[in-house]
C-alpha cells in the first residue's frame, strides 16, 4: 500500500529542549497506526509539528508524496489533512452548529458540507440535539465528538487524534473507539496518537511506541498487544 | 427640560464617535490580544485625508469619506504589518511600547506633513438641522448622522460577524489561534482584515469627530483615542456591544458633567466613574474573563 505520510529523521526543539529525536515512521493509505508512549513522550509535539503548528528543526514531514516542511499549518487542511487537538480545543464560546461550520470552513461545496452535516449529526446523534448550545456547555465526551464531528467536516483523506479518550467515562471510551473505527472504514487514514495503549492497539494496525522523543518499538498492533516490553510499560491495567 | 435635552443628545452623538473608534479598539484586542495605541491617531489620518479631499481639493464630501476610509484601512494593515506582525508572540509589554511609538510617528508624520497649526476642518455634513419642541431643542445635522452612523456600523458589525465565513473566522482566531488554524483559516490574513475593518471605522470616527468639533491638529486624535480606550474597558474589552454602550455612557457622562458640574472636571469625572465600574466589576459591563495575550 502507499504511503500517505512519511516522517524522516524529525528533530523538534522547544528552545534547548530537544523534545523529538530523530523520529522516523510512515502511515500507509487506509491504515490505523498508533502513536503511544507515556507523558512527555512527545506524541503532541509531533502530531503539532505535523499539521504545521511547531516548525521543525531538521527532518521531513512528505505527505502524499510531496514535503510539507514549508507548508503554513493552514493549508493542510484543504489537501485533506485533519487535526482533532489534544484537549479538544472547541471554540467554547460558538454553538456546535458553529463549531461544525468552521469545520468547512475551506470548503466551497455548499451541497457538499450540507451532506457531511448530515453525516456528522447520524454518526454523533447528541450532537444533532444540541445544535444550538455552546460548545462550553457540552459534556467532555460530548465535546470530544464535537471535535471529531468538526474535524470531518473537512472531508479529511487522513486524521491525526491526540488521545481522544482522555478523560471520559469507560462507556464514552468505548463508543469514542467505536467512533474512530467507523471513520477508518469510510476510508479515512488515522494517526492516532494514545495512553490508552490498550484500546488503541486493539483497533490500529501499526504502532510505534515514543519514549522520551525516541521511537523505541514498532511493529503490527496485535504483536505489541502481546509484546512483554509493552505489556510491563504501558498495559498494566 | 429642553436644555438637558439638548446635552443629553449632543452627549449621545459625542458617545457615538467613541463608540465606533473603541469598536477598533476592543476587535483589534479581541483579535489580536493587544492594545493598538495607535488607533487613535489612525483617526487624525483619516481627518486629514478627508480635509484634503474636501475642503482642500474641493471634491464630493462621499468621495472625502470613501478616500478616508481607504486610506486608513491601507495605514492599519502596513502598521500591523510592518509594527506588530513581526511581535507576534513577543511579550505584551514589547507590543504596548511598539504601539506607543508607531502612534508617536504617526503624530510627528503629520506634524512634518500638515505643519503645526491647526486646520479648520469643514463639517462634511451639510443639511439643515432639525428643531424639535417648538425650537427650543436643536439638533444639528452632523449630530443625526453621527447617531444613524454609528447605529447603522453596529449592525453592519453584528451581521458580518455573524454571518458570514470571515466574520467567523475571526471568532475562531479571537478564542484559539492554534485550533483556527486548524480549521484551514489563514490567521495572519484574518488579523490584518480586523486591522482593516478597525481602521475604516476610524476613518469615519475621524471625520464625524472633526465636522463636531472642527480644530484638526496632529494630536487630535489622542484624547479621543485614550477616551474610546477607556470606554472599550469600561463596556468590556473584546465585547463589541460592550464598546457601543461604553462609548456611549461615557460620551454622555462627559457632556452631562460638562454641562452642569464643570468642564474642566468633566474628564476627572468621566475617569472617575470607569474607575468605580473596574473595581466593581474588573471585567467591565459586559466583558468575560480578562484573557492574557499568550
Ligand atoms: N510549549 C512547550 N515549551 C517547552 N517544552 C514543551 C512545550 N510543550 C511540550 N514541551 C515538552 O516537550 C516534551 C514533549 O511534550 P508533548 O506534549 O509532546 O508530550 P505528550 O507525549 O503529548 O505528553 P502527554 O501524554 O502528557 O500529552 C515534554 O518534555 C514537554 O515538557
Ligand atoms: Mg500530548
Amino acid at each position: 500500500m502507499e504511503n500517505i505520510l512519511e516522517i524522516k529523521n524529525l528533530n523538534v526543539y522547544y528552545g534547548v529542549i530537544h523534545a523529538i529525536k530523530d523520529v522516523s515512521f510512515t502511515v500507509r493509505q487506509g491504515e490505523i497506526v498508533t502513536l503511544i508512549g507515556a507523558n512527555g513522550a512527545g506524541k503532541t509535539t509531533t502530531l503539532q509539528t505535523i499539521t504545521g503548528l511547531i516548525p521543525p528543526r531538521s527532518g521531513e514531514i512528505i505527505y502524499h508524496g510531496k514535503s510539507i516542511n514549508k507548508i503554513p499549518g493552514h493549508k493542510l487542511v484543504s489537501q485533506g489533512m485533519a487535526h482533532v487537538p489534544e484537549g479538544r480545543r472547541v471554540f467554547a464560546d460558538l454553538t456546535v452548529y458553529q463549531n461544525l461550520m468552521l469545520g468547512a470552513y475551506t470548503r466551497t461545496d455548499k451541497a457538499g458540507i450540507d451532506d457531511d452535516l448530515e453525516m456528522v449529526y447520524t454518526r454523533f446523534p447528541r450532537l444533532k440535539e444540541r445544535v444550538n448550545q455552546p460548545a462550553g456547555t457540552l459534556s467532555g465526551g460530548e465535546q470530544q465528538m464535537l471535535a471529531m464531528g468538526r474535524a470531518l467536516m473537512s472531508k479529511p483523506r487522513m486524521m491525526l487524534m491526540d488521545e481522544p479518550s482522555m478523560g471520559l467515562s469507560p462507556i464514552y471510551v468505548n463508543e469514542i473507539f467505536d467512533i474512530i473505527r467507523k471513520i477508518n472504514e469510510d476510508g479515512v487514514t488515522i494517526l492516532l496518537v494514545e495512553q490508552n495503549a490498550n484500546k488503541a492497539l486493539n483497533i490500529a494496525n501499526r504502532a510505534y511506541v515514543l519514549e522520551t522523543g525516541r521511537i523505541v518499538l514498532e511493529g503490527d498492533a496485535k504483536q505489541l498487544l502481546t509484546d512483554p516490553q509493552v505489556k510491563a510499560a504501558y498495559l498494566s491495567e | 427640560m429642553a436644555s438637558f435635552l439638548t446635552y443629553l443628545i449632543s452627549g449621545i452623538s459625542l458617545g457615538a464617535v467613541y463608540a465606533i473608534i473603541a469598536l477598533g479598539y476592543t476587535m483589534v484586542y479581541g483579535i489580536a490580544k493587544m492594545l493598538n495605541f495607535a488607533h487613535g491617531d489612525v483617526i487624525m489620518i483619516g481627518a486629514y485625508v478627508a480635509f484634503l479631499i474636501f475642503s482642500t481639493l474641493g471634491l464630493n464630501p462621499i468621495l472625502a469619506v470613501i478616500v478616508s476610509m481607504l486610506a486608513c484601512t491601507v495605514l492599519g494593515i502596513t502598521i500591523e504589518r510592518i509594527a506588530y506582525k513581526p511581535l507576534r508572540g513577543a511579550s505584551s509589554l514589547s507590543v504596548l511600547i511598539t504601539a506607543i511609538g508607531v502612534s508617536y510617528f504617526l503624530q510627528n508624520s503629520a506634524l512634518l506633513i500638515f505643519g503645526a497649526d491647526s486646520k479648520t476642518f469643514t463639517s462634511l455634513v451639510s443639511f439643515p438641522p432639525i428643531k424639535l419642541m417648538g425650537g427650543s431643542v436643536v439638533i444639528s445635522s452632523v449630530t443625526i448622522v453621527t447617531i444613524l452612523a454609528s447605529v447603522i456600523i453596529m449592525i453592519a458589525l453584528t451581521t458580518f460577524i455573524n454571518k458570514t465565513r470571515t466574520g467567523q473566522a475571526m471568532l475562531a482566531v479571537s478564542a484559539d489561534k492554534g485550533a483556527a488554524t486548524l480549521m484551514g483559516i489563514d490567521v495572519n490574513r484574518t488579523i490584518a482584515i480586523t486591522f482593516a475593518i478597525g481602521s475604516a471605522l476610524a476613518a469615519i470616527a475621524g471625520i464625524l469627530l472633526c465636522s463636531a468639533y472642527p480644530a484638526l491638529s496632529s494630536t487630535t486624535g489622542a484624547m479621543p483615542g485614550i477616551k474610546a480606550f477607556t470606554a472599550a474597558v469600561f463596556g468590556g474589552i473584546g465585547s463589541i456591544p460592550g464598546a457601543m454602550i461604553g462609548g456611549l455612557v461615557m460620551g454622555i457622562i462627559e457632556n452631562l458633567s460638562k454641562a452642569y458640574i464643570s468642564s474642566q472636571l468633566a474628564d476627572a469625572i468621566v475617569f472617575g466613574v470607569l474607575i468605580v465600574v473596574l473595581l466593581v466589576k474588573p471585567t467591565g459591563l459586559m466583558g468575560k474573563k480578562i484573557q492574557e495575550k499568550v
